[in-house]
């Protein structure tokens, strides 16, 4: 079967690739435009270690065909940061010591902008509903929690 | 997972045409949540993949005087982020909002989740509340069947070779309507139905009901509409003790299995308990326009 030939944006920059229309958007980040920051937890949409944003919306990519990505705009965990300089809430989840492993954090990271881009203020409760979608063996979840309760505030003060 | 054709049809005559040349070869993706798992974990197996997200009447979420269609490959958070969804269909707001977490309702999408017709399904009870029905394209044109004989068994529906879900209408819903839907989790997000429970109800002025409808989920084959306590609480005031027989009554329209989220009893008690909580706050919606 001939591969698909596929173009988008990946991070804001244009992208061209070729891949089995069986490849997962997971694997095509990761395999073959070698993006090793979004990671493979379970591979079945339960854990949300593969997040990411397609036209601004979070997905699991594990859950997503690489073929579905033509025409997208697709934001990882690469795209968080912007040059040298990391964002608020990878500042916190790092001031807070919101990781153990690391697996989980990119998953996390990029639902927790997405949320926070939101909802700038999110109580408790909305953040443990809303990143119910990524799990975290490591944590106990409360640092992760606090992390971007903090961080809604200097990024209120950002707008 | 073993490859296969790709392909996006821009139109249902495309889509449906695909579908006849390839029978059950051909599996249909919307969100993919389900059939993207099923295909990987070789419990469902396609030659070809017919991506219906291109074609604008499956994407398309309208609300007008002949009430809400929904186009089968609407993603949850599209409907649930709709204020006016919100407002007029709570109950499908309810179910979408908790089916997986945000990354799963990111794709997900109701007409996924019906054809996929699992019997916990959570959305499947409020479309049955609401007397939804399902339009279905063909080889041979289009026919509509009312939602609760959409799905045949668990894991099948009624579609046949060639055909195609596209949309769902939702009937408008009178002045004085208010629903709900829960489910029993022994967590608090992401996790399948124990039970579920949908009810729409119109109450009149003097808060006598007008109209009711009680469906469940994850207590039978297919989620069902309980027949017994939707016909009971017609007539009736919408008042607590009410809504307790008519939770005692839709246990009969339960016949449960058990399994490793519970067993049958604790699933016939816990409609009754559902069907009731959910009775209350439908009605309080109802009353709060």
């Amino acid at each position: 079967m001939p591969k698909h030939h596929i173009t988008c944006t990946v991070n804001g920059d244009e992208v061209e690739f070729l891949c089995e229309a069986r490849q997962s958007l997971l694997e095509v980040l990761r395999d073959v435009l070698r993006l090793t920051g979004t990671k493979e937890g379970c591979n079945n949409g339960n854990c949300g270690a593969c997040t990411v944003l397609v036209d601004g919306v979070p997905v699991d990519s594990c859950l997503v065909l690489g073929v579905e990505a033509e025409g997208a705009r697709i934001e990882t965990i690469e795209g968080v940061a912007r040059d040298s300089r990391l964002h608020p809430i990878q500042q916190c989840f790092l001031e807070d010591a919101s990781l153990q492993c690391g697996i989980c954090t990119p998953g996390f990271i990029v639902a927790a902008k997405a949320l926070l881009d939101r909802n700038p203020n999110p109580s408790e409760a909305e953040i443990r509903f809303d990143l119910a979608g990524n799990l975290c063996r490591c944590t106990g979840y409360d640092k992760i929690i606090r992390a971007v309760q903090k961080c809604g505030a200097p990024l209120r003060g950002v707008d | 997972m073993k490859n296969f054709h790709y392909f996006a049809a821009r139109t249902v005559k495309e889509a449906v045409s695909l579908l006849e040349a390839h029978g059950d070869a051909a599996k249909v993706l919307a969100g993919g949540t389900d059939l993207i798992v099923q295909l990987r974990e070789g419990l469902r197996s396609a030659d070809c993949v017919l991506d219906v997200k291109k074609v604008p009447e499956l994407m398309e979420l309208r609300l007008g005087a002949d009430g809400l269609r929904l186009g089968a490959a609407v993603p949850c958070y599209r409907v649930y982020g709709d204020e006016a969804v919100r407002s007029q269909y709570p109950a499908l707001a309810d179910a979408t909002h908790i089916i997986g977490g945000w990354q799963i309702q990111g794709r997900a999408s109701v007409g996924g989740n019906l054809a996929n017709a699992s019997p916990a399904a959570d959305s499947i009870p409020p479309l049955i509340a609401y007397q939804a029905i399902c339009e279905i394209a063909g080889p041979n044109g289009r026919r509509r069947i009312p939602v609760e004989e959409f799905c045949t068994a668990p894991g099948k529906n009624a579609l046949g070779r060639g055909e195609l879900l596209v949309a769902l209408q939702l009937p408008p819903q009178p002045p004085g309507s208010g629903a709900h839907y829960r489910r029993f989790i022994p967590r608090n997000e992401m996790d399948i139905a124990v039970v579920g429970v949908a009810a729409n109800l119109t109450l009149a002025s003097d808060g006598v009901i007008q109209a009711a409808r009680v469906a469940l989920a994850a207590v039978a084959p297919t989620p069902v509409l309980a027949r017994e306590a939707s016909e009971f609480l017609v007539g009736k005031p919408a008042e607590e003790d009410v809504f307790r027989e008519a939770g005692d009554l839709a246990k009969l329209s339960a016949s449960p299995i058990s399994d490793m989220r519970g067993p049958a009893d604790y699933r016939r008690h816990l409609v009754g308990v559902l069907t009731r909580r959910v009775l209350v706050t439908a009605a309080e919606r109802a009353n709060t326009p």
